[in-house]
């Protein structure tokens, strides 16, 4: 502490000046100002660093422990969803822990790499962990509607190029004993925007609070007599806002039975043709 | 506030350096991972649901 004063004072004079002038004051307080605007905007900068590198940190962390987890289960033949749903000890309602992965998601358009496992839930805690499923919604395969909803920036970003996928691009789930692959719908028009004649888009933007997206019949609240098997994933849109939700809508359109993790020939060869 | 700061580092110029270097570290490392996680959850920026019809 001696070498502090030693060296400071002989440079700047510590508490020496002399009484303050107007000027002075005024150099105090916007030199203050300026500071106080270069560190917030430092910390603006650094939350974006958070968003976009560090929470990716963790969520990929957290999601290959799921990715282990459930291929351990469906190596030894255990599916996670039991026929229907587990049944928990104690609990009237069969369930899955929120949290857990109950399948695997690949979309070949965006790229042979992707492979996410689907945890149970959608709260903020389960969709760290990987796009999660609506827990009310059907399961994978099942008539009605497989509703996911995946983190666009950041959190692993599981959904981050979902805008890529086109009209009748496939989308892969595979449970333990199945392999469900699902076409993004829009293929009557060959346009992921335009309607097919059930009235389903293939993709569509919507408001925050449009839970009719993931109805068992989409968009259609008042039909609640589902017929077909669709697959819904939901977003945020734009990108880093959460102003909108980006919504694609698919449909099962072929389901192999194959046991293990060996991804069955005739989906392997999907990869071919870019999932389309 | 940073004058203040630089002032009462001790050491020689080469020492403050690395003083500010590892303040600045910690600072960031406190942001990311106690102050962001804790704000973040109520920032509209990262929603990715919809309401769920019960």
């Amino acid at each position: 502490m001696v070498e502090t004063i030693e060296e400071a004072a002989p440079d700047r004079g510590p508490d020496a000046a002399p009484t303050k002038t107007w000027g002075d004051w005024v150099r105090f307080v916007l030199r203050g100002v300026g500071q106080i605007l270069i560190s917030a905007g430092v910390i603006v900068l650094l939350f974006v660093v958070y968003e976009v590198y560090i929470t990716n940190y963790f969520a990929h962390e957290a999601q290959s422990k799921v990715k282990n987890e459930l291929r351990t289960e469906i190596a030894q033949g255990n599916d996670p969803l039991g026929d229907g749903r587990l049944r928990l000890p104690g609990s009237k309602a069969p369930s899955v822990p929120d949290g857990t992965g109950i399948a695997f998601l690949y979309m070949p358009r965006l790229g042979a790499d992707y492979a996410w496992a689907i945890v149970q839930g959608t709260n903020d805690a389960d969709l760290e962990k990987g796009p999660g499923h609506y827990v009310g919604t059907a399961l994978p395969g099942q008539v009605g509607n497989f509703a996911v909803a995946g983190h666009r920036v950041g959190k692993g970003e599981p959904f981050l190029n979902l805008d890529h996928l086109q009209a009748g691009d496939t989308v892969i789930v595979q449970t333990e004993s199945k392999w469900f692959v699902y076409r993004v719908k829009g293929m009557q028009h060959n346009n992921i925007d335009s309607t097919d004649s059930d009235g389903i888009p293939g993709r569509e933007i919507v408001s925050p609070s449009d839970g009719d997206v993931l109805d068992a019949v989409p968009d259609h609240p008042s039909d609640s007599t589902p017929t077909e098997r669709l697959m819904t994933m939901t977003t945020c849109h734009p990108k880093f806002t959460a102003a909108q939700r980006m919504v694609i809508h698919a449909v099962l359109w072929k389901t192999y039975s194959a046991s293990g993790l060996t991804m069955p020939a005739p989906v392997k060869a999907l990869y071919n043709t870019q999932g389309s | 506030m940073y004058t203040w700061i630089w002032r009462h580092l001790p050491g020689h110029v080469s020492l403050k350096l690395l003083e500010v270097l590892i303040l600045f570290l910690a600072l960031t490392a406190l942001l990311f991972f106690v102050i962001f996680p804790w704000i973040e959850p109520h920032l509209p920026i990262n929603q990715v649901t919809v309401p769920e019809h019960k």
